[in-house]
């Protein structure tokens, strides 16, 4: 006789295959289209093979078949190397294998190919549902493990078995996942296409960029502050700032790092903590003006806060603002000069700032007229703007009259440096709404914004907001209070749609804790965590200790639950013992080789008050286990023991 | 004999702890089931130390915690088999005597006590038998082991095993009850005729024939065949009478000796056995009595089943001399 091993039969293949799709299916957003239709149809052949009882195509045919899927892979991503062209050679492997399966050992490396990919779909997403379909795909993956072991269960029986063994699992996995001494990555070099394009401001700015942004729900960061919020009209979280502009384009100049700050930090300031999602860039959002780094931030000349390497992952730092800080009196030279170049056209917007120059009344007084002349434009506030050709800024203002907060911001900084004062263009996030759940200010891409800072003599770099000065609701409230009825909006913006923001708010609360505590859960996190929990000096060698104690109790809990087996008694035996042992306590008990009708008339001979009753128990018993009793009878039964006091 | 098997060898002597031949039934606890990772569980291990790396590498916080799951399901997996062959009892059933060069198969009652038991029972290299039991079921199954010489053949020492339910992990367990099945000598191929018998010429023709002349009526004894029952003789008489045997003299009526001393050429001691056990077998073809006349032992003459075992036995257990 020998081991069933050789080949798989049916159920187990039907199960491989479910394994396959569970494995496949978060990941088929992310991979291009003809890679999964390749391993959607190589499974589909596979199931028609199974469903027909035909043999698996022989091995070379398959080898075949490898080659050109992965040279569609090596031209897909120009490379075979890094993450996504990595999990796209593991899905063509498990699809091929899939192909191939006939034996133990294959169906094993299938498994253990789903557990991978499984992985590899965290690169994706780590969100809560994300989390919850994992565990739906471990639950099958697991089912179709044993399944291959154990052929011949039914599929319900599987997953059950799965189900507790994944249950008796998770207090372990708790604790290593607490315990587990915590590295920070990365380990080595992480493939350049580690981290894909995540949507965010860019450091440049043309029409329609930011504009682009206003329609994204997605979360740029949460702020938690530590005392009351500021004023809404203070929140300007700086982003990059552009100087160079090539009539169309804004671009940043060249700046210089330093790891102080450039201005001398004023008290007292607001303290918080920004959670950073990760968009890839160096950039770190903070108010204007920090006055002290977070580590491992610099900050540039042109007083953005910078991370010393891309921000790929979610990112936890705490800082200091002084909003009412106006750095930069003493500037150089060189930046004023490219703050006050402009490339050649617009002639009506240079000859319009000549007017305000040559009233010769200082630059606070061109900023003012300035001011006031945007105010009188009654320009429309709108995310639909027109194109705009060549003289974009004198379209802007003079003809088309609609546009988006970069419209804004690019045609006031090109008046005021046309009247000779330095400006520039700054962006990054306005406002932001507060949680009522747990007391974060969400940031949102939609809060994406573009405004200005002005040079003055003596004083230094004063912020000018020029959608503010049209729009004074974007920045006091948001968006959707400064665009007029009937422009699209983000939903959640819309105010008909205030129970879904409340539901969102929830949402977003859970996803928060979901992130500091689970997705953020890093070695300072960590130290942090067991610190609070009374262990004194959290080291590795602590942690290994505890881990090594709390999970021998754990591995203790689950031998005694491997031990231990409930007797399984009917429900009449459980009856008769109920009452034997009554009487065992008065001192009468059943002798092991006497039959219940033996034992009735023994103790109904010493006890004569008990013998009726005692008799008509035994009867019951005896016709339960011996002859053909029914509920009824045990239900008659029942009740006589639970009336029986002896 | 490799290292690794005779390793192997000293774990499970030591595992048994001179106790061999343990009494029935053997209940497995849990202080002799061991479980060590399969191959599979080995590569498991590995994949998921790969998929540790990967998280740390990526900072991934849900890949730490796929990778701790499963590793606890490792662990689950662990308990599980362990629970699969706990508490398993081990009783023994029949084991038929068989001639030297068949097989004997033995049979072990597992009893599966609180739920579904799915276990191989093996002796390593020569039997191996997958078995499910059912909750709280007991179940046969048999070892069939190519018996070669004849006597008492014990039961070698039996492994349990069992890789049940994720084959990540095996569990198994040594028992070797006391079991023994009888093997009969090997019948000889090329035997000379039976002499008795032999003396007639062409005899064997006559076999079939020489229990068809009735010879009168005896006692009935219970070894004897129902088809020599007097059932006329009973239904006549009085349901209270005894059951009368027919007794039949057929041209070889005269006893038949199987002796020792008769075998021609006078072979050693296994061959010379062989020879008889085959002449055993011819005497009870004819269906007549026969007696057996070893050096020692003399089996009165008699006829049926029970008597050729108990010939049988006889050569099985003779002390060659």
């Amino acid at each position: 006789m020998k081991l069933a091993s050789s080949s798989l039969d049916a159920a187990q293949s039907w199960w491989l295959l479910a394994a396959g799709g569970v494995a496949l299916l978060p990941l088929a957003p992310y991979l291009p289209a003809w890679l999964i239709a390749t391993a959607v149809a190589a499974m589909l052949l596979r199931a028609w093979l199974i469903r027909s009882r035909d043999p698996v195509p022989a091995r070379w045919i398959l080898s075949l078949t490898v080659v050109p899927a992965v040279i569609g892979v090596v031209t897909q991503y120009r490379t075979p190397f890094g993450q996504t062209p990595g999990v796209a050679l593991l899905v063509i492997l498990l699809a091929l294998k899939q192909l191939e399966s006939g034996d133990r050992r294959d169906a094993f490396v299938i498994i253990l190919l789903c557990y991978f990919l499984l992985l590899s779909s965290l690169f994706y997403s780590q969100s809560i549902p994300s989390a919850l379909g994992l565990v739906a795909a471990l639950a099958v993956t697991t089912a179709a493990l044993a399944a291959v072991s154990d052929s011949g269960q039914a599929p319900a029986r599987l997953l059950r078995l799965a189900g507790l063994m994944l249950a008796q699992s998770l207090p372990l996995a708790l604790l290593l996942f607490i315990l587990f001494p915590r590295v920070a990555g990365p380990l080595w070099g992480l493939p350049r296409d580690a981290f894909g394009a995540q949507s965010g401001l860019s450091d440049m700015m043309a029409p329609g960029s930011i504009g682009s942004l206003a329609l994204s729900d997605a979360m740029a960061f949460r702020a938690k502050f530590d005392g009351p919020l500021p004023r809404r009209d203070q929140l300007y979280w700086r982003g990059p700032v552009l100087t160079l502009f090539d009539g169309t384009v804004w671009r940043p100049s060249s700046f210089g790092l330093a790891r102080r700050l450039p201005y001398a930090p004023p008290l007292p300031s607001t303290r918080y903590e920004v959670t950073l999602e990760p968009h890839n860039r160096p950039w770190l959002f903070a108010l204007d003006f920090p006055t002290d780094l977070p580590p491992g931030a610099l900050m540039a000349s042109d007083y953005q806060l910078l991370s010393t390497s891309p921000v790929t992952e979610r990112r936890r730092y705490e800082v200091r603002s002084q909003t009412n800080l106006v750095p930069g009196a003493g500037e150089s030279p060189h930046v004023l000069r490219l703050a006050t170049t402009l490339p050649p056209g617009n002639p009506r917007t240079r000859a319009l700032a000549q007017t305000w120059r040559s009233a010769r009344r200082g630059d606070v007084a061109i900023l003012a007229q300035a001011l006031a002349f945007f105010k009188g434009q009654h320009l429309a506030y709108t995310l639909e703007p027109p194109p705009l050709g060549a003289d974009g800024v004198d379209e802007f203002l003079f003809q088309t009259r609609r546009g988006f907060c970069e419209h804004f911001a690019s045609a006031f900084v090109f008046a005021i440096r046309a009247a000779g004062v330095p400006a520039r263009v700054v962006t990054g996030y306005q406002g932001g709404e507060l949680n009522a759940i747990d007391g974060y200010l969400e940031v949102r891409q939609s809060d994406a914004h573009a405004w200005a800072e002005v040079w003055l003599a003596g004083r230094g770099w004063v912020r000018i907001d020029p959608t503010a000065a049209s729009y004074p609701q974007r920045i006091d409230r948001n968006l959707a209070a400064a665009m007029p009825a009937g422009e699209p909006l983000p939903l959640l913006l819309r105010p008909d749609w205030a129970w879904l923001r409340d539901m969102r708010q929830r949402w977003d609360a859970v996803t928060n804790r979901w992130n500091q505590w689970v997705l953020g859960y890093n070695p300072q996190r960590q130290r942090d965590l067991l610190g609070r929990l009374g262990m004194k000096s959290p080291d590795w060698r602590s942690m290994a200790w505890t881990l090594a104690a709390s999970s021998s109790l754990v591995l203790a809990a689950l031998s005694g639950w491997a031990l231990y087996r409930r007797r399984r008694l009917d429900p009449a035996q459980r009856q008769w013992l109920r009452m034997t042992a009554r009487l065992a306590r008065r001192g009468l008990p059943q002798r092991p080789w006497e039959g219940a009708t033996d034992y009735a008339r023994r103790v109904g001979a010493l006890r004569p008050d008990l013998a009726h009753v005692l008799a008509e128990i035994a009867d019951l018993y005896t016709c339960i286990r011996y002859g053909r009793g029914d509920a009824a009878v045990l239900a008659n039964l029942c009740s006589r023991v639970a009336a029986f006091r002896p | 004999m490799k290292p690794a098997a005779a390793l192997r060898e000293r774990f499970a002597n030591w595992a048994l702890r001179g106790r061999p031949p343990e009494p029935v039934p053997i209940r497995l606890t849990q202080r002799r089931v061991y479980v060590l990772p399969t191959r599979a569980g080995l590569a498991f291990a590995a994949a998921l130390l790969v998929m540790l790396l990967a998280s740390i590498n990526y900072s991934l916080s849900l890949g730490h915690a796929l990778v701790f799951l499963l590793a606890g399901l490792g662990v689950v997996a662990i308990v599980h088999t362990f629970r699969n062959l706990v508490g398993l009892s081990v009783a023994t059933g029949r084991a038929d005597p068989v001639f030297a060069g068949d097989t004997a198969h033995f049979a072990l009652l597992l009893q599966a006590e609180g739920e579904r038991r799915r276990i191989r029972v093996l002796v390593p290299g020569i039997s191996r038998t997958e078995v499910d039991i059912a909750a709280g079921a007991t179940r046969e199954t048999l070892v069939g082991l190519p018996a070669t010489r004849r006597g008492w053949f014990a039961l070698p020492r039996v492994t349990l095993e069992t890789s049940y339910p994720l084959g990540l992990v095996r569990g198994w367990s040594y028992v070797a009850p006391a079991m023994h099945c009888l093997v009969y000598p090997r019948p000889a191929d090329h035997a000379p005729p039976l002499p008795g018998a032999a003396g007639i010429a062409g005899g064997r023709l006559r076999d079939s024939r020489g229990s068809d002349d009735f010879a009168g009526l005896r006692g009935h004894q219970p070894a004897d065949p129902p088809r020599h029952v007097a059932w006329k003789t009973a239904a006549r008489l009085d349901s209270s009478a005894p059951l009368m045997t027919k007794q039949f003299a057929g041209a070889g009526s005269e006893t038949v000796w199987v002796d020792w001393d008769a075998v021609p050429g006078a072979p050693d001691g296994e061959a010379r056995l062989s020879i008889l056990a085959r002449w055993l077998l011819d005497a009870a073809g004819r269906g007549e009595a026969w007696g057996l006349r070893l050096p020692g032992t003399t089996l009165p003459p008699a006829a049926g089943e029970g008597h050729l075992h108990a010939c049988l036995k006889a050569l099985a257990l003779h002390e060659a001399g």
